[in-house]
């Protein structure tokens, strides 16, 4: 009796916050037919939205997966001064309002921020502006992997890569044959969210973009753009995109998480 | 080869691990290192293979320095105590490992690799298993693979960090009889870790006693048993009961291993160093029966005696018998835990 009751309250309250809504996305995209939702990802801001999240995403996610896996293994496997201090810092953004991050990108690289007069001088343009765009996501989504990784690397402890050295293995060859193949399915977890919020991420981008249309509007911005245009159909048909993404990146989550526990069911 | 540590210190924060160590190994000696734990033998163990870096002092393979060499370059096959598999490889791929990093130049081409893999496979007996992940074997089979992976570098030194440590006694025994064997057939010079030392003892050439970051006493197995240089190798080496005594005016005490009792039922006429005591507790299940007395100032004591001489006395619980030392150590204010 009480389990049906908890169980009808968490499905309840999860189909009322996140069931409906995602059906509502899907709904009102195709509420004026196919061809206006293919019309309204066909069109060339809408388009242009999509390169450029897909391009922002092409350069955050190896940038901050190599630099969560450095991370990770220097805390996991090494013993430092500042040690604590790294592991704070590599949390702050998921402390720190996103509009506040941007904000801070905009103080130091607007016109008026610090570096703005010698980026005007060199013709640099920083804010409102694609780089600002792959700045503050790069911001936003550092945790991601170093998150991911850091208790599963303290768990696998050094032991592997100790045998490796003692066997004659090089640094490169250790980290490629035995680190990298022990991390991996935790690594492409981490990805995942990773890429999922590199795609997905509006606050930050939002202050540092200057919505300038078919040139900084990525995805979640142009959503906004439409539907504050009354262009109803339009903006959910585009959301529907990262809706479908949020799918995606759930299926591969879960399937991730299945690997990582048969991989450390294992070991 | 030989090996020589002269003088090292290390310490990990407050604690120190090694306070000044010197040893001489032999080539082709199987060398252990008994102590409890905390007295510095694995860390002694992890410096000879180059994973850790003493703060003092130096080590030398074949009379040459090697201190500030890596793991990498010291030709030394690790046997770490969880036996540290690579968890994703096979049992082939594990062996084979040290020969596929080699650099290009000394690296056996695949038909080469493969049956020297193999032929390591046989020797430690698990030919059919290359096939296998180590989740899939036993302690005793992943024991034996990891075995088998440091000896593919053809190591010049085997250093085995508790080998049998987390296997139960029957594989143990049998492993241990068969890593003598191997160290015999192979020619190396080992050195292995262990807080054992019935396993020490049976193993070794020569046996190293630690303890807090010192070498208390070195020597055979027999030299070790028979002449312990104090009371802590005495203690630690087997059973042993303790008395307070006063010898030649000073405070002492006195050791006396269980079955180096003489248990009695009458008092002999020479009273000196006797003693009284209760019967409270028989074990007879065993080679032999070991029995827990309580003396008339109540402390306890261990026997231990053959069956026939426990038949001939037909102790019970409660029987009052009398206990004098047929040997004893004196060992005095030497010793401090």
């Amino acid at each position: 009796m009480l389990r049906a009751a908890l169980m009808l309250i968490a499905f309840g309250y999860l189909g009322l916050l996140l069931g409906l809504p995602l059906v509502t996305v899907f709904t009102e995209a195709f509420s004026q037919g196919l061809g206006v939702f293919v019309a309204a990802i066909r069109e060339p801001d809408a388009r242009a939205a999509i390169g450029l999240t897909l391009g922002v995403a092409v350069i955050c996610v190896p940038l901050n997966a190599a630099f969560g896996v450095a991370a990770a293994w220097a805390i996991a496997k090494f013993e430092f001064r500042g040690k604590s201090a790294l592991i704070t810092l590599i949390d702050l953004p998921f402390a720190v309002s996103p509009v506040i991050s941007g904000l801070i990108f905009v103080l130091l690289f607007g016109l008026q921020g610090w570096l703005g007069p010698w980026l005007r001088e060199h013709d640099l343009k920083v804010i409102f502006a694609v780089p600002g765009i792959v700045l503050a996501t790069l911001f936003i989504t550092f945790p991601f992997v170093a998150r991911e990784l850091i208790p599963l690397m303290q768990e696998q402890g050094n032991e592997e890569e100790e045998a490796a050295a003692s066997l004659g293995a090089r640094g490169w060859q250790t980290f490629w044959r035995i680190t990298l193949p022990n991390i991996r399915f935790g690594l492409l977890f981490g990805i995942v969210l990773l890429n999922a919020r590199a795609m997905g991420e509006f606050g930050a981008v939002s202050v540092v973009s200057g919505h300038i249309r078919g040139r900084t509007n990525t995805l979640p911005l142009h959503i906004e753009i439409l539907y504050n245009e009354y262009q109803t159909a339009a903006a959910f048909a585009v959301a529907s995109l990262l809706a479908l993404l949020a799918i995606v990146t759930l299926a591969a989550k879960s399937a991730l998480e299945w690997k990582l526990a048969r991989s450390r069911g294992r070991a | 080869m030989s090996i020589e540590v002269h003088d090292l210190a290390k310490r990990f924060g407050d604690f120190e691990a090694l306070r000044g160590v010197s040893l001489q190994m032999k080539h082709g000696e199987l060398v252990a290192l008994l102590g409890p734990s905390g007295s510095g033998k694995t860390t002694l163990l992890r410096i000879i293979a180059g994973l850790e870096f003493p703060d003092r002092g130096c080590v030398r393979f074949e009379g040459k320095d090697a201190t500030e060499r890596s793991a990498r370059d010291r030709r030394v096959g690790f046997v770490f105590q969880h036996y540290a598999l690579f968890r994703h490889m096979s049992v082939f791929e594990n062996v084979a490992f040290g020969l596929r990093v080699k650099p290009r130049a000394r690296r056996p081409r695949e038909p080469e690799l493969r049956e020297r893999v193999l032929e390591l496979l046989r020797l430690v007996q698990l030919e059919g298993l290359a096939g296998r992940l180590p989740s899939e074997l036993s302690g005793g089979q992943r024991q034996r693979v990891a075995l088998a992976r440091a000896l593919a570098v053809e190591p010049r030194v085997l250093l085995l960090d508790e080998p049998f440590g987390a296997l139960d006694s029957r594989v143990r025994k049998e492993l241990r009889r068969w890593l003598r064997q191997l160290h015999d057939e192979l020619g190396l010079t080992s050195v292995f870790v262990t807080h054992d030392q019935e396993e020490a003892l049976e193993l070794a050439d020569r046996v190293v006693v630690m303890n807090r970051g010192r070498i208390e006493q070195v020597g055979t197995p027999e030299e070790i048993y028979h002449e312990p240089a104090n009371a802590f190798v005495y203690e630690f080496l087997g059973d042993v009961n303790v008395f307070h005594a006063r010898v030649e005016g000073e405070q002492a005490r006195v050791y006396v291993r269980p079955h180096l009792l003489e248990v009695e039922l009458r008092g002999s006429d020479d009273a000196d160093g006797e003693l009284r005591a209760r019967v409270e507790r028989i074990h007879a299940a065993g080679p032999s029966v070991k029995l827990e007395l309580v003396t008339d100032a109540g402390d306890r004591v261990q026997a231990e005696l053959t069956q026939e001489r426990h038949r001939a006395l037909g102790l019970a619980k409660g029987t009052l018998v009398f206990v004098k030392p047929r040997q004893k150590r004196v060992f005095v204010n030497d010793f401090s835990i």
